[in-house]
């Protein structure tokens, strides 16, 4: 596979079980998009073994390659792939296969919000539109796994906490085993049951959200997740700005604390020590 | 003075003939090119932009040597179906298809070359075959590509002269197409002739061009 330091290889070895809603979380390049599209049939392992529900799909001892049409998976890609000619309506009737009923495009435009767009064609849609049609597409034939490709990264926090819950509740009323590719810490934390971390195409961690991300050695009372987007230094201490939600939040930090850590990197903000106040809050935002 | 406008009329079909044919050839082969992992493809892809280097009469000259009865094809051709290449329509059909091949196939293997991957696996994920994808996804988003090569090759069948001279051999009503008909006239010292057909072929390719520009430029325009 590809990555950012060149050529390098991927080797993984995993169980998953069917209905589970799961992710693969990692660097640009360490191989989590690479094992998604292995999965789907868009690319071959040049060794390996993929078996679903019984079937197998890929062996590369016995030459089976199952094509990726028949595999029967849904798949959203993280950049927009709308059939640019088609309307959103046509879209959808395009994925159907030849016996389905047409009703499932309407019920699926209900189900994502989508009614009133589906004569219009992508170019006119908002990227939010765009991905809910794309994840409508991927569920109109109903297939046995949903991938997905880091299907919100483009999106702004605001559309992306909506669209993380909708796709939540998608998992919710048709329990189909879910595959979701991100590297935001907190889309994986909110959304799946069981994350596999992957490094340099490896698998480094695996187990729930809290086994994998929380530091057992903190017992802190808050703990948020965010980036770091400024560092000031101040005499001794340093002056760190996280962004957290949509929020930005200045901790004061020593030089140790803040070791390796630089503008972009994703932190835990914690509390400790003292009982938080609670405040009444009017204006306060939901995120 | 003597305007016959029938060379007018021999050009045009022949431009006309000749874009439907390259458009049905034209797609699969600019297809096969792009997509293919065979290394066949690194000696088709320039044989097929061969025709623009070759003088058009050399090209004209191996296509009567190609089809000439004293050989295999042409003597199979003359006794299974009693056609002749040289001196007939037939031939300057198969001239102008190999003459203007780079013109149709090159804008569309350009156009399949840059075509989104990710819109094709799309729709193999979707469970499509690669004919439904070629025919329902891709051609839709390239028509531009399919006009331009389709204009390219017609204009450039309606201006041809040197494989028609050599293929056709300047019959009247069978290959005396209008380039033909110009030279034709001018050399016979027809000038007002000359000019007539000249003036007549002009102006009836820019009324064709602007027609399909204007129809490429409705057209969905993708990338």
């Amino acid at each position: 596979m590809n990555t950012p330091q060149g050529l390098g290889e991927l080797n993984v070895d995993l169980n998953i079980d069917n209905g589970d809603f799961i992710t693969f979380y990692g660097d640009s390049g360490a191989g989590k998009t690479t094992l998604l599209r292995i999965l789907a049939g868009l690319t071959n392992p040049e060794q390996g073994y993929i078996e679903f529900d019984g079937q197998v799909w890929f062996d590369s001892q016995k030459n089976v390659n199952l094509p990726t049409g028949q595999r029967k998976v849904g798949f959203v890609f993280q950049d927009c792939t709308l059939f640019p000619h088609m309307t959103v309506r046509e879209n959808l009737r395009f994925a159907l296969t030849p016996k389905a009923s047409v009703d499932i495009v309407d019920k699926w435009l209900d189900v994502m919000d989508l009614k009133g767009f589906e004569n219009q064609r992508s170019v006119n849609l908002s990227g939010g539109q765009k991905q809910r049609v794309a994840l409508a597409r991927a569920l109109v034939n109903e297939p046995k796994m949903l991938l997905l490709d880091e299907p919100l990264s483009a999106l702004d926090i605001d559309l992306r906490l909506k669209l993380q819950d909708e796709i939540v509740s998608i998992y919710q009323k048709t329990k189909i085993m879910t595959i979701l590719v991100s590297h935001d810490i907190s889309e994986v934390f909110k959304l799946s049951g069981k994350i596999f971390i992957i490094e340099k195409g490896k698998i480094v961690k695996s187990g729930s959200p809290q086994e994998v991300f929380v530091n057992n050695n903190l017992s802190g009372k808050f703990k948020f997740t965010g980036e770091i987007i400024e560092i000031i230094k101040e005499g001794v201490v340093n002056i760190v700005s996280v962004r957290i939600g949509n929020n930005i939040t200045r901790v004061v930090a020593t030089d140790e604390e803040i070791a390796g850590l630089g503008i972009a990197s994703k932190v835990m903000v914690a509390t400790k020590a003292f009982n938080p106040i609670i405040l009444r809050c009017e204006k306060c935002d939901s995120s | 003075m003597h305007y016959d406008l029938q060379p007018l009329l021999l050009s045009l079909k022949l431009a006309l003939v000749t874009s439907l044919i390259l458009l049905v050839i034209g797609i699969p082969l600019a297809y096969w090119i792009a997509f293919s992992k065979s290394r066949l493809r690194y000696v088709v892809e320039p044989l097929v932009s061969l025709p623009l280097v070759l003088p058009p009469t050399v090209l004209g000259f191996y296509i009567l040597l190609v089809f000439s009865p004293k050989y295999f094809l042409g003597h199979f051709l003359e006794s299974a179906f009693g056609m002749r290449v040289a001196f007939s329509f037939l031939g300057l059909i198969i001239g102008s298809v190999f003459f203007s091949l780079p013109f149709m196939v090159n804008p569309i293997k350009a156009a399949l070359e840059n075509f989104p991957v990710s819109l094709i696996e799309a729709s193999y994920v979707l469970g499509k075959s690669r004919r439904e994808t070629l025919i329902k996804i891709i051609l839709p988003n390239i028509k531009s590509a399919l006009w331009v090569g389709l204009i390219m090759t017609f204009a450039h069948t309606l201006g041809e002269f040197g494989v028609v001279l050599m293929v056709g051999g300047n019959i009247p009503g069978e290959t005396r197409t209008a380039s033909i008909a110009i030279f034709n006239e001018v050399e016979g010292l027809n000038y007002d002739t000359a000019i007539f057909y000249s003036l007549v072929l002009m102006m009836v390719s820019f009324c064709i061009l602007t027609v399909f520009y204007s129809l490429n430029r409705k057209q969905f325009k993708i990338f």
